[in-house]
């Protein structure tokens, strides 16, 4: 069973993630250990949670990244991320006991519980930090792409979507079909330029992600009337060589 | 990544049994009847003892049979099919010298391959990482195998051969280490390559996920002070192989040939320590470990 599926399915499930809108909240950090406890599984568990060292097992969790362009002033980029149920799954083929499996019908990643002898292997052979083995029950625990709402008919209509999906107030994360060419998702990452998370690790993510949009300038270029900041004009400098005595002493210092 | 010591002892005990078992099953020395049963016994503790350490890393040991199911796939399950056919084979053969004076040398050479296929197994479970690359390549199997032919020849008594090994897989140590140390950044991993965002260098970790520490964390994004790791290198080399070496090539008296071996698995073990410290998983470069390509950059 962990080997993977001979073909790859023609449904390939997944997220879209976009870098762009993504505000930081953790709201589907939330979401998803909520609905993850409640439902399939061992509940994710916390340990110490109330003391000086307390831990727990996440299904997905949100950095925050410093980037500084060429040009411009630096910009924090919030990022999520879960499992990329990845087409090429190295977490799947090095389990010993088939408990982790790429699903042959639409590429879904899952772990069966009662089969984990929690080795923790497939852990270490995830690149991106998508596995946790749980504090309390000691079974490799992950995304489920919410497998028990996307299906569920007994939940209304706009519910069959992943819990973080459901619940992002961005709408940052998209969730669809990225094996259909013609999908909202896939129309998505094609006009976004959507992205691989290390694509030098091969395993060709499911998941995609959307990079984030270029800020606006504080002051545009002189024939762009695109100006958002109306004011700048009249706030150029007046002076821009100095002048009496800081202009000597910047002559002098520049003489030295 | 996190030096457990189960798995440390693991490795260390098991590589060295089943590198004696490699010796005995080719008569090297040519033993039987109590020497034969000590022998034996010692190859066995050691091989067994590791197996069964490997079992309190896990999460689940009262499962662990199921991981023979995948061997079609998994190196963990072929690990373990190995060790299972090397100790029933090597225990046929033991039997036989033991109880009955018969040596039947095929049988023998059969448990002997299959100890290395045993040891071999082993190292793939760390070579296959593509998301370590210090593990992720043949030096890894090479120095497991090493080790455990160095290791098994001085338990077995093979001074002259147990000299040369150890010596070559000293000097392979450190060909591994020289090559290991620039593998990370020769690779491209790097925080952009990981996020997507920027070039090398300008984009670093503004906050992490969570204040405290977590599964990942703790188990993946270890690190060791590089003041450290010339020390305990030039330490580990030191008990591995130049000690023993000496020991060996004074004249023999078994007190000495006792040191050699105590000295010699004091090695292994900071030896296998380091293997594990040192190794970095590409998931720190999300945690902000230091980006090598993006300093250089
Ligand atoms: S993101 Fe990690 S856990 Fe998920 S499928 Fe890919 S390798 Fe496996
Ligand atoms: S921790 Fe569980 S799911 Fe992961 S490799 Fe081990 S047995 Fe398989
Ligand atoms: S799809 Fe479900 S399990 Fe996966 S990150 Fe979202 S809420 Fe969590």
């Amino acid at each position: 069973m962990t080997s993977l599926p001979s073909q790859p399915s023609l449904k390939k499930m997944g997220l879209v993630i976009d870098l762009d809108t993504c505000v930081g909240c953790h709201a589907c950090v939330v979401a998803c250990k909520g609905w993850n406890t409640e439902n399939y599984g061992a509940p994710l568990a916390d340990k110490d949670a109330y003391g000086a060292e307390p831990v727990g097992s996440f299904l997905n969790r949100i950095h925050s990244y410093e980037v500084t362009p060429e040009v411009g002033p630096a910009q924090t980029v919030h990022f999520p991320k879960s499992c990329l149920h990845c087409e090429d799954a190295p977490c799947v083929t090095v389990c010993p006991t088939g408990a982790s499996y790429k699903r042959v019908e639409d590429g879904i990643v899952l772990v069966n519980e009662s089969d984990c002898i929690g080795c923790g292997l497939c852990a270490w052979a995830c690149p991106y930090g998508a596995r946790e083995m749980d504090p309390v029950e000691k079974v490799m625990k992950k995304c489920t792409l919410c497998v028990d709402r996307i299906y569920n008919d007994n939940l209304p209509e706009v519910d069959q979507v992943p819990a973080c999906v459901r619940t992002c107030p961005a709408g940052a994360r998209h969730f669809g079909d990225l094996g259909d060419a013609e999908s909202d998702v896939s129309k998505l990452v094609a006009e976004r330029g959507g992205f691989d998370l290390m694509p030098e690790q091969g395993t060709k993510p499911v998941n995609q992600y959307l990079p984030p949009r270029p800020r606006d300038a504080w002051v545009a270029e002189e024939d762009d009337d695109t100006q958002i900041d109306v004011l700048a004009p009249f706030l150029a400098p007046v002076a821009e060589e100095p002048k009496g005595f800081f202009g000597w002493l910047d002559k002098a210092l520049e003489r030295l | 990544m996190h030096p457990a010591p189960s798995i440390i002892l693991f490795t260390v005990l098991s590589g060295l049994g089943f590198g004696l078992l490699f010796f005995l099953g080719l008569d090297m020395p040519p033993v039987s009847g109590w020497t034969a049963f000590w022998f034996l016994v010692i190859a066995y503790v050691l091989a067994v003892g590791g197996l069964l350490a490997s079992t309190f890393h896990l999460g689940h040991p009262e499962r662990a049979l199921k991981s023979f199911t995948q061997w079609r796939s998994s190196w963990l399950s072929r690990e373990g099919w190995a060790s299972v056919a090397t100790l029933l084979v090597m225990g046929a053969w033991g039997g036989l010298v033991v109880f009955f004076d018969t040596d039947i040398l095929p049988l023998g050479w059969l448990g002997a391959v299959l100890s290395l296929i045993t040891v071999g197994a082993t190292s793939m479970i760390y070579t296959q990482l593509r998301t370590v690359p210090r593990w992720n390549h043949w030096h890894t199997p090479a120095l497991f195998l090493l080790s455990a032919l160095s290791g098994g020849a001085l338990l077995a008594g093979q001074v002259t051969l147990a000299i040369v090994l150890l010596i070559a897989t000293g000097l392979f140590q450190i060909w591994a280490w020289h090559a290991g140390d620039r593998r990370f950044a020769a690779r491209g991993h790097t925080v952009s390559s990981a996020t997507g965002l920027g070039r090398p260098g300008f984009v670093r970790l503004f906050e992490p996920p969570h204040t405290g520490s977590n599964y990942l964390t703790r188990e993946m994004v270890f690190t060791v002070a590089r003041r450290h790791v010339a020390k305990l290198r030039l330490i580990g080399l030191g008990l591995f192989s130049v000690l023993p070496v000496v020991l060996l090539l004074l004249p023999f008296n078994h007190f000495i040939a006792l040191g050699a071996v105590l000295s010699h698995v004091a090695g292994a073990f900071v030896l296998r320590w380091l293997f594990f410290a040192q190794a970095e998983h590409v998931v720190g470069l999300y945690y902000g470990r230091r980006d090598p390509a993006g300093i250089a950059a």
